[in-house]
């Protein structure tokens, strides 16, 4: 199970983190502190992978971003790095290759993406495809409230001028 | 119209946020941004609340508190439209966890909406209670979750799947309601579906032995042929990854097979034909693959195999562990891992390649690789392993080295069939990574070294050697003190030279240059100067020319500003100029260390027995001759009764012998916590030849000065002095007084209060036909609230008292710590008493004086007797 997801810049400011697992604020910021400091600090060649309090965590750079994703001890690391590549790919789908700003200015729509995603810390949907259409349905529902939402105000406003 | 209201939208938010320059203008932007949410919330205002929480979730994310938003997510669940739902559930997820109870009012509303028409809708709601329902939820919306499992939209079905997961692991009761949905599912077509069916079944097995049977009958065969078709499918660019269609599916499927065969011929039987198919035929040239690779090789290995499967199993972590990626290579130490358990043989095949591992510049890929060497070690191939790795210590990481040196010390210990081999390899440890070599680990080298009395003289000298090349290792030094302390005429003479030794020629004044060097360092802790001071006063005894040298060396230390040493330096300096007669009795050589008593103490349990210290004088941890000590006990007006000691003191033992234990007196808490002092080097190298009056690890100092001082050599020193003035007529009234001084009335004995004018008489505090008990009083000057108190319990009838407690209550404007009772049976007839200290500290003192009230039960002639009283009569101004 996926305990949590971290979205961190180089600069170890945080862009996305949802957690599956109940952790307190307090924990919560001590939690990316501690990953930040670990997973920052190693080198490219390096494992992609880091023990850490009995947990393990997968992460991996794209770009400016660390992708991060904390699992228990048995499940399979190498799983979770192509999950990983799998939201990216979802990701960059959606935006018209994605960029770290899409992300700041946008991150709502990243967490709509990655709860189609993963649901209770698990995998849900393993087509690009599906997850893409499943948000772009819903986008549109948005849309059209929006749009129905300024008809009638226009209507209103008019009517009452 | 609100002004804050109209602020500013999200985007522009962000924007603020992103051109601050420093934290505090974060914080001052962040600061103005709540204010006006917190407005625009307290005017109920509908049109921003959606734009409010969003800002909010990014000023969360931020790590900036933002509970006050909590009710607006509730809020924006409950309104009508999906845009509004929608990011409500997605600030109810964020902003809230399990915990907190404001998410028991979201119930209602998750019940609506999972009913609702909207299918988008019922699939916000599902996401919202699968990643943060409580146990409590998960019981109320159980039902609905169930329903959902068939619902016509299959996104629909694989989110109420996932969703089950959460509600089964937070109330497993309700997994049977959901084990046919579950297996209807593993049916299914639809990726999605199929993928969360799968995993909902494996968790449904971990929670419920049924649903394993269930599935393990009913499921088998369809999950095999599965993954039949979906290793055998055609290229579909839906699922395509790296040419391997769906490999997410692929593994889910393993790893239910794996749950399904473990422990079951019948299953695993089944399964093993796809398992082979899946080793041999797959891809390993990309990630995709590997990921499939792992988890089939851990399928074999967990199911019950009769070895074909296994063989090929291990063959592929054996490619993966030559691979040069990184990545596969850790998850091949971590399954070699849980392979030794199944094939020792097969994994040590890759020893050469784990050991290259364990010097790979990865961190992570060490530690794996470490950890696994060490399940590897047996006793044929220790020898050479530890060799390699005391030489990688040489050139590891500093933060690699701890970790290294505690597998390496274990494994040293664990397979040490030789004495010599293992002082070797731990002498090499210390030398190259002393700073990390943990207390119990030298404290047990120190025990072996004294257990070696043939290599004793070996072992000094190759300390010498280690010590004159590197001194930097704290450890290090500290063995080496004490071993020359110890066995100095060894190392000048070269007693016991072995064969394979290069001789050496090493002066008396060379050991004690040693010994100087290591009180010199600056670096030298305060435990090191400490051994080294008892390491001197050794050597003073062993090398009699260098007395005077050695006195000089010690007396530097007199006004050291760590109180420990400053005492070390004057009574040690003291021992030298006034008791030359007692210096080499003293001083004599160590006995043997029990190293069973010393290993079950580091198996974390206590010994039962401390073979050393019960008992005759002659077993006494030093040996020191009975009549040059005995009369202290008298002279202390101490019950010298012959209470055989409880066995159980030896808490700190091996501390008390080494004269290391450092570490601060706690403060007593209650009476259960007897006062630890065992600092008293000096008492246990006088080792006062009586049998100690002791329970509960309380170590003769502590009866000695029946306070929880941790000064206790002072007053032993007292009797030492007394003693001597006495019985020798060695040291001048002039002399003794600035001990005495030093002193300070910190005994129980009548004769210190009245050194110290300031005695209380005694009181009788009870007395009755059967028994009479003694208060006997003293003070520590300087704290004038607190009285010691010594009772003293006689028995006047002719029958022996068993189980004799005594219990104290006191007011509140007193406290009482009651220190355990020197023992619990009272001889008949007067014959022989009990002692038992209190320490009462009164709060109000000099306005109002001590009360007390006192209960004594004991058990004579098999009946429970309870004796209570209030003793008013105690002396004024106490």
């Amino acid at each position: 199970m996926i305990h949590f997801v971290l979205l961190i810049s180089r600069q170890g400011k945080v862009r996305l983190t949802k957690w599956y697992s109940p952790y307190s604020q307090k924990e919560r910021t001590k939690v990316i502190r501690e990953l930040g400091g670990v997973i920052l600090n190693r080198g490219p060649k390096l494992c992609n992978f880091v023990d850490w309090r009995g947990f393990k965590v997968v992460y991996k750079r794209y770009a400016s971003l660390y992708f991060c994703m904390c699992i228990d001890q048995d499940d399979n690391e190498l799983e979770v790095l192509e999950i990983i590549h799998h939201f990216v790919e979802i990701l960059d789908r959606y935006f018209g290759s994605v960029c770290e700003l899409d992300l700041i200015f946008n991150f709502h729509k990243a967490y709509y993406i990655l709860d189609e995603l993963l649901l209770a810390g698990e995998l849900q949907e393993s087509s690009k495809k599906t997850v893409a259409r499943l948000i772009a349905a819903q986008d549109s529902l948005v849309e059209t409230a929006k749009e129905q939402a300024s008809s009638i105000s226009n209507i209103i406003a008019q009517a009452t001028k | 119209m609100n002004p804050f209201s109209s602020g500013t939208c999200l985007r522009d938010m962000i924007r603020a946020i992103r051109a601050c320059k420093t934290s505090a203008e974060e914080r001052a932007v962040v600061r103005k941004e709540c204010a006006a949410i917190r407005a625009s919330i307290n005017e109920d205002d509908q049109d921003y609340r959606h734009r409010n929480l969003a800002k909010l979730m990014f000023i969360q994310m931020l790590g900036y508190p933002t509970h006050f938003g909590q009710m607006e997510c509730l809020k924006l669940i409950a309104s009508a439209g999906f845009p509004e739902k929608r990011i409500g559930y997605l600030g109810l997820m964020l902003l809230l966890d399990e915990r907190q109870e404001v998410l028991m009012l979201v119930t209602n509303s998750l019940k609506q909406d999972l009913n609702h028409s909207n299918q988008y809708i019922v699939g916000l709601a599902l996401c919202a209670l699968g990643n943060i329902c409580s146990a409590e939820m998960a019981r109320d919306l159980a039902p609905e979750v169930e329903r959902l499992l068939q619902f016509r939209d299959p996104n629909i079905r694989k989110k109420a799947a996932l969703c089950s997961i959460r509600i089964i692991k937070k109330v497993p009761a309700l997994a049977e309601n959901f084990i046919n949905c579950a297996a209807s599912l593993l049916k299914e077509k639809h990726h999605g579906v199929l993928i969360t069916g799968v995993q909902l079944c494996a968790d449904l097995c971990k929670v419920s032995s049924e649903a394993l049977e269930y599935f393990r009958k009913k499921c088998t065969e369809g999950l095999v042929r599965t993954l039949r078709d979906i290793v055998n499918s055609p290229y579909s660019p839906e699922y395509d990854i790296s040419g391997i269609t769906d490999p997410y599916l692929h593994i889910r499927l393993l790893k239910l097979l794996r749950i399904l065969g473990q422990g079951d011929a019948d299953a695993s039987d089944r399964m093993t034909d796809i398992l082979a198919q899946v080793a041999t035929k797959t891809e390993s040239n990309k990630n995709a693959g590997n990921a499939i690779l792992y988890e089939c090789v851990e399928t074999i290995m967990s199911i019950e195999d009769d070895g074909g499967l296994r063989v090929l199993a291990i063959n592929i972590l054996g490619k993966f562990l030559s691979n040069r990626d990184n990545n596969i290579r850790y998850v091949a130490l971590n399954m070699l891992m849980r392979a030794t358990t199944l094939d020792a043989q097969a994994v040590q095949r890759h020893r050469a390649t784990i050991l290259d591992c364990v010097k790979d510049s990865d961190a992570s890929i060490r530690k794996r690789a470490l950890d696994l060497l060490y399940l590897l070690v047996n006793d044929n191939n220790v020898k050479p392993l530890i060799k390699e790795l005391i030489e990688y210590l040489e050139v590891s990481d500093q933060e690699f080295k701890g970790d290294l040196t505690a597998k390496i010390c274990s494994l040293v210990e664990k397979f040490s069939s030789e004495k010599i081999w293992y002082i070797d390899q731990m002498l090499k440890v210390l030398s190259e990574a002393g700073n990390f070599v943990k207390d119990e680990v030298w404290h047990a080298l120190i025990v072996v070294i004294s257990n070696a009395s043939d290599l004793h003289g070996y072992t000094v000298r190759a300390l010498y050697r280690a010590f004159l090349t590197s001194t930097e290792q704290e450890t290090l030094v500290r063995v080496a003190v004490w071993c020359i302390g110890e066995y100095g005429d060894m190392l000048v003479n070269n007693v016991g030279m072995l064969d394979i030794e290069d001789p050496i020629t090493v002066t008396e004044c060379d050991a004690v240059d040693a010994v100087e060097v290591a009180i010199k360092r600056h670096t030298s802790d305060l435990t090191t100067k400490a051994m080294a001071l008892i390491a001197l006063l050794k050597l003073s005894s062993r090398f009699p020319s260098y007395s005077e040298r050695i006195k000089d060396i010690i007396v530097q230390n007199k006004g050291n500003v760590v109180l420990e040493l400053q005492q070390r330096s004057i009574e040690f300096n003291r021992i030298l100029q006034k008791h030359p007669k007692f210096r080499s009795a003293l001083v004599e050589r160590m006995p043997v260390l029990d190293e069973a008593t010393f290993s079950g103490r580091r198996a974390g349990s206590l010994p039962t027995a401390i073979s050393t210290s019960s008992g005759a004088p002659s077993n006494l941890p030093n040996g020191i001759a009975k009549p040059a000590t005995a009369p202290i006990p008298d002279l202390l007006d101490l019950s010298s009764d012959d209470v055989p000691a409880p066995s159980s003191s030896g808490g700190d033992f091996l501390q008390d012998l080494l004269g290391v234990d450092l570490s601060p007196t706690p403060a007593p808490s209650g009476a259960d916590m007897p006062p630890k002092a065992s600092t008293d080097v000096l008492l246990d190298l006088l080792s006062i030849g009586m049998p100690l009056p002791v329970q509960t690890g309380l170590s003769a100092s502590d009866i000695l000065s029946s306070s929880q001082d941790d000064k206790a050599p002072f007053v032993n020193f007292n009797g030492l002095a007394s003693l001597s003035s006495l019985s020798a007529n060695a040291t001048s009234p002039a002399n003794a007084a600035p001990m005495m001084d030093l002193l300070d009335g910190r005994g129980p004995g009548p004769q210190k209060s009245e050194e110290n004018g300031q005695a209380y008489p005694s009181l009788v505090a009870y007395e009755s036909s059967s028994l009479r008990v003694m208060f006997n009083f003293s003070k520590q000057r300087g704290s004038p609230q607190t009285t010691l108190i010594q009772a003293t319990f006689t028995n006047l009838s002719s029958n022996v008292y068993n189980d004799f407690l005594f219990q104290a209550a006191v007011p509140k404007f007193l406290q009482l710590h009651l220190d355990p009772a020197s023992s619990n049976t009272l001889p008949a007839s007067g014959d022989g008493s009990i002692t038992q200290n209190l320490k009462v500290t009164n709060s109000q003192h000099g306005k109002k004086s001590l009360v007390m009230r006192v209960r004594i039960a004991y058990k004579t002639n098999n009946k429970d007797v309870l004796e209570e009283r209030q003793i008013n009569n105690f002396p004024q101004n106490l």
